[in-house]
């Protein structure tokens, strides 16, 4: 049985225009979220993942242009009306933020918040919201959830608050959660707590996820699929299972080799991939990772490899079709 | 209203009813004001002085333009309830002193309320929105700050005669502008804030987003900033009514009595101390409950 398409972007191409410069976030991405899955989006720092989610819900900035198409459950979002978007947004698709310290606003009460998308979605009265906000708050393990209800963001941990905020994204029952790299501004011992919840949203709920981030670790505890992302393009989508044991991209490779081994007791130099990510706004022709690419081939500065498939469901972006390993220079 | 004191946790049974309607920023900032003495204080003597203003004038005998021949200059005295005394023409001084606070309050509040009103509004929009609109409206801003006032007041007397609320629409006129800069200013450094996107990703409309997540985190700044204007504003009106564009004599202000009583300050110094007391306490208790107030709108300063 497969589960139907939620969510579908086809073409998604993101650009903003600044100081006369063109920058390219997003590069024809294409992607789809099936009902219930949790789809992890990996990438460097800069490499889009951001602006593609945000343009999907049509957050980006004033001087964005977004072109494609992303649908959801059959309806177009690029280019729909504000009113549409905003009855979308929060009721069918949550968006949690990276950094918990600036997404609650200092001078609202945690209650106010919660409440805030329930009474503007569901219409709901002040007692009604603050009764459904106060169980949303007990869902994500919150203690105490009637006091909490009136502090203050600042009288929360980065924990909690990330916990009050992946709440809020969940308390109108959205089909689809966004992480925008939940747990990058996190304590590491806080980051299992907010990770076991995203868990629990799609066990208990049935949300699908988008988790962005760029700790493997991650991935590999929740992810069904992935999607690799360099310059903004997806250069390899697979299973978790296809990115960390077949993976077929020398980026994916990369990125992995570049995780320090910790049951390694000696004292091996971290292995960073060479080179810089690209500049957005200068794009190298042809594949944008050759430059830094170990594998690299004559052709790979001439044109961009298309995404094929490696099979049913792996696909990868790249013209080398050997076997990898050679980027591994510390670890192998 | 019911709210319960600060402190109590509520009981087990009536828990989820207690937590419900999560406490708006007014109510908790007004529960954390009661609890500042100073601000508290300020407030009941602010109070203390408007009712005053309002009654005095009322029930007492006296007006504040007519002259008593027999009576030029006399000191605070009990005979004929002259507790203030008169002034040089025999008028009595609690009256008009009374009437002066009127005036001045009046023209404090006013201008602060229109001050505070559409520069808040003014600087938000701007602020938020952003772009040509944003370019629009602080042009006009800027027209507006070239032109020069005293000539402006001037030009108004002229056009529509002399009177009162001409005043107050020429000063509320011009003292929100910097308030609309101010605002847009913080606006601009609040829009790219993640709270707000977050709204916005959680349905929130534009309007919503300035009017629940912007502007309670403008509160402090907008505070002080009108505690400030309210005093200069009643200063202000002096000034004007000393060029005489003011308040025309008989009707005072307490600005005029205080520049009319430094004149006689080495004879009968009371004409000059009495006002000058009731402007410095309007003023000191502005200034103090907008401090209070200001602590209790931020909900880190508990």
């Amino acid at each position: 049985m497969a589960p139907a398409t939620l969510l579908e972007a086809r073409q998604l191409t993101v650009e903003f225009t600044t100081r006369g410069r063109v920058v390219h976030a997003v590069t024809e991405v294409d992607l789809d979220l099936a009902q219930g899955e949790v789809l992890a989006i990996v990438g460097e720092s800069g490499s889009g993942k951001s602006q593609m989610l945000l343009s999907m819900l049509g957050l980006t900035a004033p001087n964005s242009r977004v072109k494609g198409s992303v649908r959801f459950d059959g309806q177009e979002l690029l280019g729909a009306p504000e009113k549409r978007l905003n009855q979308i947004r929060a009721r069918k698709i949550g968006y949690v933020f990276q950094d918990p310290m600036t997404s609650l606003n200092p001078y609202l009460s945690i209650g106010l918040q919660l409440a805030e998308p329930l009474r503007i979605h569901k219409k709901l009265g002040k007692a009604a919201a603050a009764a459904q906000a106060v169980e949303m708050l007990r869902a994500v393990h919150i203690s105490e959830p009637e006091q909490r209800m009136r502090q203050y963001p600042h009288q929360l941990s980065g924990g909690m608050r990330q916990r009050v905020a992946i709440a809020m994204a969940l308390v109108c029952g959205p089909e689809i959660l966004i992480a925008d790299e939940p747990t990058t501004a996190l304590d590491v011992t806080v980051q299992a707590q907010v990770l076991s919840l995203l868990r629990e949203a799609r066990e208990r709920l049935g949300t699908a996820v988008i988790l962005v981030t760029h700790d493997l670790g991650v991935i590999a505890e929740l992810a069904d699929r992935v999607n690799v992302m360099y310059a903004g393009r997806i250069v390899e989508k697979g299973t978790v299972e296809d990115i960390f044991y077949r993976r077929r991209h020398p980026y994916t490779e990369a990125l992995e080799n570049s995780i320090p081994d910790l049951s390694d007791s000696r004292a091996t130099p971290l292995v960073a991939i060479e080179g810089n990510p690209p500049d957005l706004s200068a794009v190298p022709a042809g594949c944008a990772f050759h430059p830094r690419c170990p594998y690299r081939l004559a052709m790979c500065d001439q044109a961009v490899p298309p995404l094929e498939a490696v099979d049913e469901n792996h696909s990868k972006a790249c013209f080398y079709q050997g076997e990898l390993g050679r980027g591994a220079k510390a670890g192998g | 209203m019911t709210r319960e004191p600060r402190g109590v946790i509520a009981t087990e049974a009536e828990a989820p009813l207690a937590a419900a309607p999560g406490r708006s920023l007014w109510q908790d900032a007004f529960a954390r004001l009661r609890h500042n003495r100073a601000a508290m204080a300020s407030a009941i003597v602010l109070i203390v002085i408007v009712v005053a203003a309002i009654v005095v004038p009322w029930i007492s005998p006296y007006n504040y333009y007519t002259p008593q021949w027999a009576l030029l200059d006399l000191p605070p005295t009990l005979r004929g309830w002259h507790i203030f005394g008169t002034d040089d023409l025999g008028r009595d001084l609690l009256v008009r002193v009374m009437w002066g606070c009127r005036i001045s309050l009046m023209i404090g509040a006013v201008a602060s309320v229109v001050s505070v009103g559409i520069g808040v509004f003014w600087g938000a929009v701007a602020g938020y929105v952003g772009g040509v609109v944003d370019s629009l409206m602080m042009r006009v801003v800027d027209i507006l700050y070239s032109v020069p006032f005293i000539p402006f007041v001037i030009v108004l007397i002229v056009m529509f005669g002399r009177n009162l609320f001409l005043i107050f629409v020429a000063i509320g006129a011009v003292s929100w502008l910097d308030i609309a800069r101010i605002v847009r200013g913080q606006t601009l450094s609040l829009r790219n804030k993640e709270f707000v996107e977050a709204a916005r990703a959680s349905g929130v409309r534009g309007p919503q987003i300035v009017w629940r997540h912007l502007i309670p985190n403008l509160v402090g700044i907008v505070v002080i900033y009108a505690t400030l204007t309210a005093p200069a504003v009643i200063l202000f009106e002096a000034f004007l009514s000393f060029l005489g564009l003011g308040v025309q004599a008989p009707m005072t202000s307490l600005g005029v009595l205080v520049s009319d009583g430094a004149g006689e300050l080495q004879s009968f110094p009371y004409l000059l101390i009495i006002p000058a007391v009731f402007l410095a306490a309007i003023v000191y208790c502005l200034n103090f409950l907008g401090d209070g107030l200001r602590d209790a709108l931020d909900p880190k300063d508990r």
